[in-house]
């Protein structure tokens, strides 16, 4: 046995001397870091990278079955669904381990940013960093348009439209980005290319210059309050905090990486076999007209943001804010490149994160609900309570029926019940007077439309006579304070 | 051998040798070969944009007949310029509102917000849209929410009693149609 030993090492030697696995090794997974950087907080970057590799493994197998034409993407897409072997598996792998990805690329970009991390000199990691959280998120789009589906013909549509308002070359950019006269198949093929070729490749050239940054300018070390970052001294601290308390990355400090890989993996599989593949929801039919359009969860927070901006400064802040965002995002280390890296010593910086996370987090869950959208079925589906129906005279009556008629339930709610566009109108009548109602009915204003051509003079008596029945029992409708406390 | 006597100044501009002199050949040579590729290349990718000519064309709607005085009917046409793998895509469908003088509105089915279809709504007489709440009158103008501008209006024409529409690019507010 012992002899066996001494031959398989000596092979193993022979082998060492000629390729240098062990300087490779030293110099990479086995690069020292500080002990107390192999935390809990710092396993959220290898688990992004966990996610790639499942990413890259389940698109390649994906791409063998997938046509990237909108005659046969969908066709293709329910081939995998319901024919292919483990197709709607791995498409669901796909679809789960892509929202992990962007959930935790955007965790560990919180993590590095609250830990100081990316001040000295680690400027250029968080930059290539914040790079690569933007080709995530191109990605995570790419993939749902390649879901050739009526979300993503429709998410399209509005991307060509946002393009169209750039001014001067926004007509130029468009037709790059659409390939042709209308979204079509260049379009698809275009998303393709970015979704399987031009994004990937950058994704892996900017991660290797990520993990190299890593290397060679080392772990951030675990934040201590009233530590500071001074760039004169920092090098030479951070070499004796190494000599002090350095261990090797692997297999010493990598054992929360691994416990945390695991779970994610599981994780992901887990959603996978229960939640199954994301659609396809509906084929990409444009004549299909009967669609509400919604995005993936990513970008709900942008689209509630598109809906609930006063219109006159849309165009602006696409153009221009959001670009300045992006921008402020990389200047990060140079606007705070030195001091205090522990968060209880940053209360601004933990302020932002809060804010910016709540902002996102709200708008996203609005653009589930989309209040602001009418509700196309409620005028006929959507029925009037019993308890505005009770005891009403049959003028009333037939006022109720032309509020349905008119589709008036698709911007406003009885009760809960109807659009939330425009109010409520279960209390109305404490609101507006009865002169009001009939002004605001056939005038509109306040984001209503006029209805004047659209009803007849009864329509209208009959309308505004059921609106003003509209109040709660013991609150009388509003009155004109110059006409007697009578009803009307 | 007294060659270190006096060490020769180094002189200011390094002597060119055989080998820096073929290497700076090389690497023209080369700028020149990938010109032969890199122009094509950018030549294929910029044609979306430097190569597009004026895609537009008349487009038959149908007879006269199918669109009753005031009423507003969908109508979709099969987009001119279209691939044979464009499958569904290329079927664009359009909002045809005929007055009760006649007279003809064609309206894109994209809203001017953010490009999302509208629905037609004739008890109401409105153009609603399900993305961000645009709402249009029947003439196609602003009745109320986001949209910077009315709904996007074709030009029409009546040939041998067949209502034909420009298009062939989808509206946006760079280019409405």
């Amino acid at each position: 046995m012992g002899r066996m030993r001494d031959t398989g090492r000596s092979i193993a030697n022979w082998l060492d001397e000629r390729l240098h696995f062990t300087k490779l090794y030293n110099s990479t997974a086995g690069h020292t870091i500080p002990s107390a950087s192999a935390s809990w907080w710092y396993v959220l970057g290898s688990a992004t990278l966990v996610c790639f590799v499942i990413q890259v493994l389940t698109g390649i197998c994906l791409a063998l079955v997938y046509v990237p034409s909108p005659a046969q993407a969908y066709e293709s897409l329910e081939y995998l669904n319901y024919t292919q072997p483990f197709g709607w598996f791995l498409r669901a792998l796909h679809s789960w381990s892509s929202n992990f990805m962007v959930g935790l690329i955007t965790l560990h970009m919180i993590q590095v940013f609250l830990f100081g991390a990316y001040k000295y000199p680690r400027e250029l990691t968080w930059i290539v960093g914040c790079v690569l959280f933007l080709c995530t998120i191109a990605m995570a789009f790419t993939g749902q348009v390649l879901r050739f589906d009526q979300d993503a013909y429709w998410a399209l549509q509005i991307v060509m439209s946002v393009l169209g308002r750039v001014p001067l070359v926004g007509a130029d950019l468009l037709h790059l980005i659409q390939g042709g006269p209308i979204v079509a198949s260049e379009t698809l093929s275009r998303f393709f290319t970015l979704h399987v070729f031009v994004v990937p490749g950058l994704i892996i050239a900017l991660l290797t210059v990520h993990l190299r940054l890593v290397l060679t300018r080392g772990i951030n070390e675990y934040p201590v309050p009233e530590e500071g970052v001074d760039p004169a001294t920092y090098d030479e601290d951070y070499e004796k905090l190494l000599k002090k308390t350095g261990i090797r990355f692997f297999p010493d400090g990598a054992d929360k990486d691994v416990i945390f890989a695991s779970l994610v993996i599981t994780a992901i599989v887990l959603f996978a076999a229960i939640f199954g593949p994301s659609g396809p929801n509906g084929p990409a039919d444009p004549a299909l007209i009967h669609t509400v359009p919604r995005p993936d969860f990513f970008f709900l927070s942008l689209f509630a943001a598109f809906a609930l901006m006063p219109p006159y400064m849309e165009s602006f802040v696409i153009v221009y804010i959001m670009p300045v965002a992006v921008i402020l995002l990389f200047l990060v280390p140079f606007i705070s490149n030195r001091g205090e890296k522990h968060p209880s010593r940053r209360p601004g910086s933990v302020i932002l994160t809060v804010m910016v996370m709540t902002t996102l987090t709200v708008l996203a869950v609005l653009g589930l609900t989309s209040p602001w959208s009418p509700h196309m079925n409620a005028w006929s589906g959507d029925p009037v309570q019993p308890q505005f129906v009770k005891g009403r005279t049959p003028l009333e009556l037939v006022g109720a029926s032309v509020m349905q008629e008119k589709q008036c339930r698709n911007c406003h709610s009885l009760d809960g019940l109807g659009g939330k566009r425009g109010p409520e109108l279960a209390d109305v009548a404490t609101r507006l007077t009865y002169n009001q109602l009939v002004r605001q009915v056939l005038q509109g204003g306040g984001n209503m439309p006029a209805y004047g051509k659209h009803l007849k003079p009864p329509e209208v008596s009959a309308l505004v006579a059921f609106l003003y029945t509209l109040h709660p029992e013991l609150e009388p409708p509003a009155r004109n304070s110059a006409q007697p406390a009578v009803p009307h | 051998m007294s060659d270190h006597e006096h060490e020769p100044l180094p002189p200011a501009f390094p002597p060119v040798t055989r080998r820096g002199m073929l290497f700076r050949i090389g690497l023209g040579l080369n700028v020149v070969a990938a010109s032969f590729i890199g122009i094509p290349v950018l030549g294929y990718v910029s044609s979306a944009i430097f190569g597009r000519k004026a895609q537009q064309a008349w487009i038959p709607l149908g007879n006269l007949e199918k669109f009753p005085r005031g009423q507003t009917r969908l109508a979709t046409y099969r987009n001119p310029f279209t691939t044979p793998w464009d499958g569904f895509v290329a079927d664009i469908p359009c909002w045809v509102r005929r007055q009760t003088d006649g007279g003809f509105q064609v309206f894109a089915i994209n809203c001017a917000h953010l490009g999302c279809p509208v629905r037609w709504f004739p008890q109401s007489g409105l153009f609603m849209c399900p993305c961000h709440g645009g709402v249009y009158y029947e003439d196609g103008s602003v009745a109320s929410g986001p949209p910077p501008r009315g709904l996007y209006e074709y030009q029409y024409r009546i040939r041998k009693g067949h209502l034909e529409v420009r298009g062939g690019q989808t509206p946006n507010l760079a280019e409405p149609v």
